[in-house]
């Protein structure tokens, strides 16, 4: 009998790059990479950016193109779910038909998180998660200029409150946390990025939550805050997080805690499936914790781990984290960690838009997160990957190189 | 449309037409070239589309600028003539260019 197939379920970002390394590191036997979306393997990140404000075309989103596929041996499924995994038979439902598997890598991404108040469910109230939801937002603003709620001041809120504002729409920003991005910046750049948008003209209400989301007798929405503030808008994009894809792992009885756990080699707790990308809660052996990710970086990396563990050639996951955000024609990007610090160090100046700033616990670098500085950042994550002492008077000062450190 | 000829990881050569605008990574990965990943999808932040100018091109094609200079740092194996295949946008002076591409898996 032939050997069984490897399966990768979720055709993204980090589904792809399972499939991709484990050609690369010359598994030659049947390949499926399934995928309900029914488009080609596509990026992401420029669905709040580029595609948004430049128009750009979808064929630039894709990934590979399909005779890559071919070529590679790959059998591409799209637009098929599968919905049900059978770890002890090895097999899965995709469309109501089995199929068996010798070994699996589980790359289900995340979805939105949905609004839960009432009045979500009226037309024109959306999230960005896909390349559906993107064309229907851009379809949106490519009227007269809208009224655009953001509910959300993370990244994906922000970078769409961006967007639209540069393509000349009035946007208002709602977090329900004191500070932007509160779960991944520091105050201080926090801080700077809203001084940013309040210049640019975006509105941001901070520190009060949505109560409900009513609908106009002209058919806009109203927005009505906890603090009875009522604002009115055309559209509203609400980016409040996002929820890992379990229940496939679930149901089958894998490990999972807000992500399907997986050890540094990606090994959920089946021997015979991994796990990589956004659907991951995984632990990072250079930081020594568990956590769940939502970014490129940790997509290909630990889809890169699972492949190698996949081929029993484990090798830990160790990288250091790294994510860029384009927000108002700011490049914010970010290495390591900028929680867990007690104090920091600035390189360059807020007031000239271009700085870094160095997070520190005691005297261990454990982050960077830089703006429009983007040498600091590359590094950056070359000294944190070294684990290089890293004084501060280099830091503050312009004229020294910081490449001197490694 | 001018063309590029890529030599992948592999030494298979790819001749390509790339349009006007496109940038090299993406005549690149349109036409199913091994070995340009472009994992952030041509922003600039990663380095995965590292190529190498053909030494007849590298004056044609110019000098990578600061921030392209800075995410070079992150390439595996920087020699004369290394780019960013993104950060370069295909125009007719450029019809013929060669790339060899660089391991950007390693
Ligand atoms: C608007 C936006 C902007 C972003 N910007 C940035 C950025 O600037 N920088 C950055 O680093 N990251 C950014 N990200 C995050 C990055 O895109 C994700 O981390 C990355 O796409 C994760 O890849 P993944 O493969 O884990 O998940 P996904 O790309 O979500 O892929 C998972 C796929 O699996 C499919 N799937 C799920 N369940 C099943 C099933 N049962 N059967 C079949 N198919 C299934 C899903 O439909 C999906 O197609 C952004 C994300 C979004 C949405
Ligand atoms: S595609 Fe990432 S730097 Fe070129």
């Amino acid at each position: 009998m032939a050997e069984l197939p490897i399966i990768v379920v979720g055709a993204g970002q980090a589904g792809l790059q399972v499939a991709e390394s484990l050609r690369r590191g010359g598994y030659d036997g049947s390949l499926a990479l399934i995928g309900n979306e029914k488009i080609l393997p596509y990026q992401r990140p420029p669905l709040s950016k580029q595609y948004l404000s430049e128009g750009m075309l979808e064929d630039r989103l894709l990934f590979r193109s399909s005779e890559y596929y071919e070529k590679k041996d790959i059998e591409l499924v799209l637009g098929q779910h599968v919905s049900a995994l059978d770890t002890s038979a090895r097999s899965l439902i995709v469309d109501g038909k089995t199929r068996p598997y010798g070994k699996l890598a589980l790359a289900t991404g995340a979805s939105a998180r949905p609004l839960s108040v009432s009045g979500s469910e009226h037309e024109g109230v959306c999230y960005l998660r896909s390349v559906d939801d993107a064309k229907y937002i851009r379809g949106r603003l490519s009227a007269d200029p809208q009224r655009v709620v953001a509910i959300g001041g993370g990244f994906i809120g922000l970078e769409v409150a961006g967007s639209a504002r540069e393509l000349g729409h009035s946007v208002t920003v709602i977090e329900a946390q004191e500070r932007l991005m509160a779960r991944v910046v520091s105050p201080l750049v926090s801080e700077y990025f809203r001084k940013v948008y309040r210049s640019r003209g975006v509105d941001i209400v901070l520190n009060v939550a949505v109560n409900r989301i009513e609908r106009s007798t002209d058919g806009s929405l109203i927005v009505v805050l906890a603090d009875t503030r009522t604002i009115p808008a055309d559209l509203v994009v609400v980016g409040i997080g996002s929820s890992p894809h379990t229940e496939l792992a679930e149901t089958a009885g894998l490990h999972c805690d807000n992500g399907i756990v997986v050890d540094e080699f990606a090994q959920t707790s089946d021997p015979y499936v991994v796990a990589a990308g956004d659907c991951t809660m995984h632990k990072n052996s250079r930081l020594g914790i568990f956590h769940r990710l939502e970014s490129v970086q940790n997509a290909v990396d630990q889809a890169k781990i699972a492949a190698m563990t996949l081929l029993g050639n484990q090798k830990p996951y160790d990288q250091v984290p790294w994510f860029w955000s384009d927000q108002l024609g700011a490049k914010l990007q970010m290495a390591g960690r900028s929680d867990g610090f007690n104090r920091t160090v600035m390189r360059g100046s807020m007031e000239d838009g271009e700085f870094s700033i160095f997070y520190f616990d005691d005297d261990v670098l454990i982050g960077v997160d830089s703006v429009n500085r983007p040498t600091d950042h590359v590094v950056s994550r070359k000294l944190l990957a070294a684990g290089a002492n890293v004084p501060d008077q280099i830091i503050v000062d312009l004229e020294q190189n910081l490449k001197t450190l490694l | 449309m001018p063309k590029v000829i890529y030599i992948d990881v592999d030494g298979e050569r790819h001749e390509t037409e790339v349009s006007n605008g496109s940038s090299v990574m993406e005549g690149a990965i349109a036409n199913g070239v091994e070995g340009i990943l472009a994992i952030c999808g041509g922003s600039c932040a990663c380095s995965t589309c590292h190529g190498y100018i053909d030494d007849a091109w590298i004056d044609r094609v110019g000098p990578p600028n600061e921030i392209e200079e800075s995410t070079l740092e992150l390439a595996l194996d920087r020699r004369t003539g290394s780019r960013l295949t993104c950060q370069i946008p295909m125009r007719d002076e450029l019809d013929g260019l060669v790339v060899h591409v660089a391991d950007n898996d390693g």
